[in-house]
This record gives structure tokens, sequence and C-alpha cells, in this order.
């Protein structure tokens, strides 16, 4: 708390970030020489890659109102929302897989994957209404619909989907009404990709620097990572007889996850760091390993490496429970990350500074002479 | 029965810079023009604003951030007085009775303004910058786009306004705003920020925290005259040499359409806490939509290759089925 022994527990309770101390306006490491109280500038240029007049821009300063954020970070819990990455993500994932077993007679898979999908989908919708800060007034989600808002939009698309997913697991356990059942099957993995991957722009359809400038491959980040946690569970849950589609899509699910991430880690620059370092980097590092290992496992179970019968029943399982542990990992990486990249308003606040200065220079020819410094005295 | 005779007509144009939507009979479109040069730090905007809008307290504490105990704004904050200490020549010396010479708008302090620089310079005077932040109700306003409930509501004004009866807490509004304005109440479970008073403009009275404002630097009105009286502002205070004093947010082609509520600067916005340049998230949405149209797509081809393969597999004997 902070040190003038007064603290924030009024009536409502404490905000975080409150207790400031005096000089902490910037953080050290940051602050310029003689303690000017202003930022270094940031080493890095952003938004490399482009042309030759790109030299010419001074680099961003940084400077912030006593370190404090300019966003506001998602009240969102991790378990709930990372978590409903996760399981849309397996049941979209899962309900493709299904329709699919059905096609080519794998009653096993289909099963699995069936009951996957309900189970992912039915806690989804706990963790949704379990995250509200109203969860009563759930309902009014379907007031409107609106395409301006991916939560509304994901709102009707699990509204058709779950109900869908619902019919199709329980005629499969049942073996009743065969014929509703194929249709929501099919109905399932008509809506199954959309809802893996409208998360992405979920999260990306927000300021918070880590999500939004990575909206063009985070949609393949959450559905590759969907394919391995469907295909983890198929894996899982199958008999290895009929499990070789569900490996087949875990691994084509790792191998684009993986792609995605690392080409929206590169591009975004310095707003990746959240993703390399802290909380998020280390989930980030455990999805890969889990991910690696997973899907080296995945692969050698369905050759005569591994011999077939128990040995490889249980190598195919251990590699499923590591695909999909890497997905919850990658989901609550990016999360992190997330949280992280809005609560340091460097991640705002440079990105935004250098593209005024690339706009200025643009503007004149050559450039004005950079602004004139500013000492900020850090108080006390 | 009788045919109802419905006529459609093209909406008048107004031919507003900002590209809000318009309609007949139209209200003006009502802001703030905060001119942060004449702000004293007073608090009473935050005082004011508490008392007319019932919002609750939300910790008392010393920070050391200067004379700024509320931090920033948030949902039990609706404006908030922003305190920088810098070290800098400033052209005009604190307690002198010439510094209403170059803080008033009458322009007359050009010539002292320039002495003074040259005096304080030397000595390094200690400069004390205060700004009274709001909710800026933005022409393309984040917040209101991504509400999935439409609790987000724009209003007769232009303004920006939270159903209380209608939020049910799913907090995106809170992270898709550019400048961290709207937050939780946690006890409460919804998202609060700035109603602009809609209920006193609503009655014809100015909002809470304008009327308390002892400088008028909080200033209310038409936006469409403030930002006049804004740009002649500007003009007062470049001539008397206050050259770092800049608009904040009254561009109609800035990244989130301008903003319902504008500052007049004497700083980088960053300084101030403010986001240099903000964008309004879903100027993006289409491209994200697309994004991950072709996302679901790959998805449902790579499931359908699994099983081509997994068949074709069976065909050549490579780990068939037993």
């Amino acid at each position: 708390m902070n040190r003038h022994g007064a603290n924030g527990q009024g009536l409502h309770g404490k905000r975080p970030d409150r207790d400031a101390v005096p000089g902490e306006g910037q953080r050290a490491k940051d602050r310029g020489p003689a303690g000017d109280g202003r930022a270094g500038s940031v080493g890095r240029r952003l938004g490399r890659g482009r042309r030759g007049e790109q030299p010419m821009v001074p680099e961003a300063e940084f400077t912030s109102y006593y370190g404090k954020p300019v966003l506001k970070p998602p009240v969102w819990e991790a378990r709930d929302i990372a978590g409903y990455f996760f399981l849309g993500g397996l049941a979209g994932g899962s309900s493709l897989l299904a329709a699919g077993a059905d096609l080519t007679g794998r009653p096993g898979l289909s099963r699995a994957a069936k009951t996957g999908a309900l189970g992912a989908i039915g806690l989804s919708l706990v963790a949704l209404v379990h995250d509200l800060g109203r969860p009563a007034r759930f309902i009014n989600m379907m007031r409107v619909l609106k395409v301006t808002s991916p939560m509304s939009v994901g709102t009707w698309l699990l509204s058709g989907y779950a109900p869908a997913a619902g019919v199709a697991a329980a005629t499969a356990l049942t073996g009743r009404l065969p014929r509703l059942g194929t249709l929501a099957t099919t109905g399932a993995a008509v809506l199954g990709p959309a809802v893996a991957a409208y998360t992405a722009a979920l999260v990306a359809d927000t300021a918070v620097p880590a999500w939004h400038d990575g909206y063009r491959e985070m949609p393949f980040v959450f559905t590759g990572s969907g394919a391995m946690a469907a295909g983890g569970l198929g894996l899982l849950a199958a008999p290895s007889g009929e499990s070789g589609p569900a490996r087949n899509l875990a691994l084509a699910g790792q191998v684009m996850e993986m792609l995605a991430f690392e080409r929206m880690t590169r591009r975004m620059g310095m707003v990746a760091e959240p993703y390399h370092t802290g909380r998020g980097g280390g989930y980030v590092r455990a999805g890969q390993v889990l991910g690696a290992l997973g899907a080296t496992g995945a692969a050698l179970s369905g050759t005569p490496a591994v011999p077939a019968g128990r040995a490889r029943r249980i190598v195919a399982a251990a590699s499923g429970a590591a695909l999909m542990g890497a997905s919850i990992a990658t989901r609550w990486g990016v999360f992190h990350a997330g949280l992280a990249s809005a609560r340091d308003p460097r991640y705002t606040v440079v990105p935004q500074r250098q593209r005024l200065n690339e706009r200025e220079s643009a503007k004149v020819k050559p450039p004005s002479s950079p602004p004139e410094q500013l000492p900020v005295v850090p108080p006390a | 029965m009788t045919a109802i005779d419905v006529q459609i007509t093209q909406r008048p144009s107004t031919g507003r810079p900002d590209g809000m939507d318009t309609y007949p009979g139209q209200q003006p479109r009502m802001g703030f023009f905060t001119d942060t040069s004449v702000c004293i730090g007073c608090k009473a905007c935050e005082v004011a604003c508490k008392e007319w809008n019932h919002v609750p307290e939300d910790g008392l504490l010393l920070t050391g951030m200067s004379y700024d105990n509320s931090v920033g704004l948030g949902a039990d904050t609706w404006r908030h007085v922003a305190f920088i200490e810098q070290q800098r020549p400033v052209s005009v010396p604190d307690g002198d009775a010439g510094a209403d010479g170059v803080t008033a708008s009458d322009g007359a302090g050009g010539s002292d303004g320039a002495e003074d620089a040259a005096g304080s310079g030397a000595d390094g005077g200690l400069r004390w910058l205060m700004s009274s932040d709001v909710c800026k109700h933005c022409t393309h306003a984040a917040c209101l786009d991504v509400c999935p409930t439409g609790a987000l509501m724009r209003t007769e004004f232009g303004t920006v306004v939270v159903q209380q009866d209608v939020c049910n807490g799913c907090g995106y509004c809170i992270p898709a705003c550019p400048y961290g304005v709207i937050d939780q109440r946690k006890e409460d479970g919804r998202a609060w920020k700035c109603t602009l008073c809609y209920d006193r403009l609503g009655a014809g009275m100015e909002p809470a925290c304008a009327k308390a404002c002892p400088t008028e630097s909080i200033q209310f009105g038409p936006l469409d005259e403030l930002r006049e009286r804004a740009a002649t502002r500007l003009d007062v205070l470049h001539e008397a040499g206050e050259t770092t004093a800049r608009l904040y947010g009254d561009d109609p082609g800035d990244g989130v359409g301008g903003d319902g509520a504008f500052f007049l600067l004497l700083d980088e916005p960053e300084v101030y806490g403010l986001p240099p340049d903000p964008v309004v998230t879903t100027r993006d949405l289409p491209s994200m939509w697309r994004h991950a149209g072709a996302a679901a797509a790959t998805l449902a081809a790579l499931a359908t290759a699994s099983f081509a393969a997994g068949v074709l597999g069976e065909r050549l004997g490579l780990g068939g089925r037993r």
C-alpha cells in the first residue's frame, strides 16, 4: 500500500494501481538520463520493413502520466473468458470431427466428438454467464443483434450452435431420432468453425494493443488452437482405430497455430513483448512446449514406431491431452498478454506517437526538428 | 380502409463535418471544451459531478502524484483533475499579476509573455499543469459499438450514455474505450461513466461540472460553437507566446471522428495521460470479420482434409483401421 499510511479501502474498496508512489511516474528502467522523468526513447524502431523515408522519422518519445495506464484493462476473469476461448474452439473443432466421423463411418470418434462438443459448449455458457457483472440480466444480450459487436454476434451464434450440438450429442448417445441427429450434426458442423473463429474478432475489437494489433492473424491462432484441442480430444477419447482424422486435424491445427502466432508477433513489433515476457510469455512458452511434445507423440502414434495395442493407445491419449493442454496454455497466454499490454502505457503511447511522427514527417519534408524537449520533474 | 400515405424523403444534410447522424428538428450536438490553460485545480468539477450524479466514494488516499488523489477516470470518477509538475521555462511566472494577461482571453498579455519567458528561463521555473479530464463522447464511440445489449446509446444531444437498467455488466466496453474512461463498478457489476449530465441537459441546464467551474475552464455548449471558441482561444495563446498550446480531440478527421468533449492542452497529450492518436477499434472491424471468416473456412478445410487423408490412408493400407 502507499506510504502515507492512508489506505484506499473506503466504502467501496480499493482500485488497483491507486497507490502510486512519488517518483514512480515512469518506471526506473525507462527513465531517461539525469532522472528528468522523461522516458528514454524506445530503442526499437516500430513498423519496420517499410520504405525509404522511414529513417527520417524521429524515434518515439515515451511520456506518461505517473506511469498510469491509458487504457482500462478488461475486467474479465481468465478462468471464464480465456477458458471460454479454449472451450469454444474445442467445441467448434469437435463438431467438425463429429460430422466427418458420421460421414466416414467412425461411430466411436463421432460419439466422443459430439459429447466433447456438448460438454465444452455447456461449460462455455456457464462461464460466460458467470462472468457477467449482472448474470441475471444475461437475457439482455438478446435485445439486439449488432454486427459492430462481436459479442452480440457470438451470442446469436451460440444460441444456434448450442442447441444443435446438444441434439447431436443426445441423439448419438441414445440412438434415437437419427434423422434429427444428422440434421443437428450438420448444423453444428456448419456453425462450429464460426464459433471457434469469432472469439478472435471479439478480443481484437478492443483498444488492447496486444489484441487489436494482431487482428489479422489472431483468428488463425484461435482456429488452429481449436483444431489442436478438438483433435487432441479425439486422440484421447476415440478408439485408436478411428482416431486417424483426429490426429491429422490436431497436427494441422498445431502447425497453423504456431505459424500464425509467429507471424502475428513478428508483425506487431514492440507490442508483441507481453507475449514473450511475464505471465503471458510463460503461458505461451508452456503452450509451445506442450504443443511440440503432443504433436510429436501424436505423429508417432500413427506410425509403426509405436507398437499397436495398449502402448499406442497410451501414447495417443497422452499426446491428445498434451495438445489440449497446449491449446489451453495458448489461450491463457493471449489473455494475459492482453492484460499486460493494457496495463503498461508504453504499449498504448509509443505506437501512437510513432504513427503521429510518421504522419508529421510525411507532411513536412524535410522533417522539422523534433519537438522541444520538455523535461518533467518527477514529484518529490 | 384507407391507405396510409408514407413518404420517405432524403434526410436533409446538415453538412456536419463529423458525419454524425442527423434528423429533422435535431438538437445541436452538445459537448465540452475544457480549456486547461485556465484550470486552477480546484476540483470543484469532481465534487459537483459526484454530488449531482450520486457517484459513490471510491477511496480516500494521498497518492503523492502532486495534488491528484483521484488518479484517473473510472466507474466512480467521471471528472478527474490531473496535476503535472514540470521544471521548465514558463512564459508566466507563478503568482505574478501579469499572469492574467496571458491566461485571460483578452489577449493583451502578448508582449508580457515574451519577457517573462526570458526572465524565468534562467532560474528554471516550475510549471504546474492542471487539466480536468472527462469522457470524450466520441463521434465514433467504441464503447457504444461493441455493447452487445444496446445499453450504451447515443442521445439526442450527440452524447454517449449507459442505460443502467439495461447494462448486464459484460464488460466489453471497458477494454474497447481508447481513452480508458468507462469502467465497472465492482460492487454493482455494471459499467459507469460520465453521462454529460443527460438529466440536466433534458431540463435545459448545463452539466454540473461546467456549472461549478469557477474559471470557465470547462465550457459547455453546442459543439460547433465550442470549436470556434477554442480556435480563437488557441490563437490568443499562440500570440501570447504559449507555443506549446494545442487542441486535442477537436478534429473531426481524427481516429474517433472528433470528440464531443475536447481540450486545449499545454503539452503533449500523453503528459496528461491521454492517448496521442486514439483510433476507434471498430474502424478495423470489417477486416477483422473478413479474417475471422477466412480462418473459419480454413478450419473447415483442414477438417475435410484430415478425413480425406484418413480415407486415402486406408485405401493405400497405411495405418488402416483394425
